[in-house]
């Protein structure tokens, strides 16, 4: 079958060097001899149990809720094993989703010598903010990343990445992380339910789109025992997001920079 | 021209050399018997098995495609039941040991698919 993105370079790097110049139209040509039955076969769309769906999916974070824990690891933690996250145990390979941060690195545009002690040296839980206007879309060649039309996921295809980490500059939020090795030996405990990925891809939280899809909450929100995390319609104004966003006082990460985050925090 | 008789045997020499796998194979009987692949647990696949044979890598292909791509994850499998479309949940609860039907005819075919990088082997990790 196929040949894997290695391959695929090597033999691109030979037709460069001129050693090969009809390489080419056999590396894009892959025959495909589709019998009649693709085309007449019934696709089904409903999950068994229906999914939650929005037009406009946001995360509110409590962070004074949060605060109040300072131990608790819960949501990172169910993350992580829920998608097989490798745990490198060195900030040099660290692959993450969701992680602490404190709130001078978190909002550093909105943070002051004088601020309360709690936001000053409490961590913020920070994750990849399914941005509204993503610049880490805008840069990726491949399409492997892109916004979702129908509820604004900014979603990943490990299929697709090249591993050339545009869009890890991109991203003004940290919130991608590239496999510079193999990460299986490093997970913990394989999740059957959920792929691994390769050496040279880039990885970020999906908002547990493959959760959403079985009808089930994200797997950080299902986890805080503390009720810090909400996950909601931004476009539905009696979701659970926009009543907090109504009547708490709530910020974003980096306004200034027009990404139009859609994780809000309340402070 | 000048030595025509070295030159017409040395290309002689050279068609046979560069031929001779061909002639060998065909004198000897190099053929491999085919794999014996390992039965399927459940009755009835997703489609026939001849068109399974030579097309499930373009099945699994447009599975790929959309599921990530469209968010289309089920489909209505051939005996009306609901089905995911998914290597490792679908294809492998039936065929329940890679080694003995995947990677058998992947062997004897020379081909060597990167799906098992990712997708996980039910059966590996329980
Ligand atoms: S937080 Fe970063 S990775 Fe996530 S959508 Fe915004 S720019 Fe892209
Ligand atoms: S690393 Fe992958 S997802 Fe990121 S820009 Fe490149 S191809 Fe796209």
């Amino acid at each position: 079958m196929g040949i894997d993105r290695r391959k695929f370079f090597k033999v691109s790097g030979l037709t460069a060097l001129g050693l090969a110049g009809g390489s080419v139209s056999k590396v894009f040509s892959r025959e495909t001899p589709y019998g009649d039955s693709v085309q007449t076969r019934t696709w089904g769309t409903e999950p068994p149990k229906g999914p939650l769906t929005a037009q406009r999916w946001a995360m509110v974070i409590d962070l004074r809720k949060c605060h109040e824990q300072p131990d608790c690891n819960d949501c990172v933690a169910a993350c992580h094993s829920t998608h097989n996250v490798p745990d490198w145990g060195n900030p040099k390979d660290e692959v993450k989703w969701i992680w602490k941060e404190s709130f001078e690195h978190a909002f550093h545009d909105q943070e002051h010598p004088y601020q309360q002690e709690s936001l000053k040296y409490l961590p913020a839980l920070v994750l990849c903010n399914h941005c509204d206007n993503p610049p880490c879309v805008r840069v990726c060649p491949t399409g492997a990343t892109w916004k979702r039309d129908k509820d604004g996921i900014v979603m990943m295809d490990w299929h697709r990445c090249i591993g050339c980490r545009y869009c890890v500059v991109a991203c003004p939020y940290g919130s991608r992380s590239f496999n510079w090795r193999d990460p299986r030996p490093k997970i913990q405990k394989i999740e059957p339910d959920f792929p691994t990925r390769s050496r040279g891809v880039v990885e970020k939280c999906t908002f547990c789109e493959e959760r959403l899809a079985r009808g089930m909450l994200p797997a950080c929100v299902e986890a805080c025992k503390y009720g810090a995390m909400h996950f909601g319609d931004l476009e539905d104004a009696d979701s659970n997001v926009r009543k907090l966003l109504s009547e708490r006082y709530t910020i974003r990460r980096k306004p200034g920079l027009g990404t139009n985050p859609e994780v809000y925090y309340i402070v | 021209m000048y030595d025509a008789g070295k030159v017409i045997l040395g290309i002689v020499v050279f068609l046979a050399l560069v031929t001779f796998p061909l002639w060998y194979n065909l004198a000897g009987d190099a053929s491999v018997a085919a794999p014996d692949l390992e039965k399927a647990e459940g009755t009835q696949c997703v489609e026939d098995a001849e068109w399974m044979r030579g097309h499930h890598m373009d099945l699994l292909d447009d599975w790929r495609d959309e599921v990530v791509r469209d968010g289309e994850r089920y489909f209505v499998g051939p005996d009306g039941q609901r089905m995911e479309k998914s290597l490792s949940n679908t294809c492998l609860s039936c065929h329940v040991n890679k080694d003995k039907f995947c990677d058998r005819c992947h062997n004897y075919m020379s081909v060597d698919p990167y799906c098992w990088d990712c997708h996980v082997i039910p059966k590996e990790v329980m």
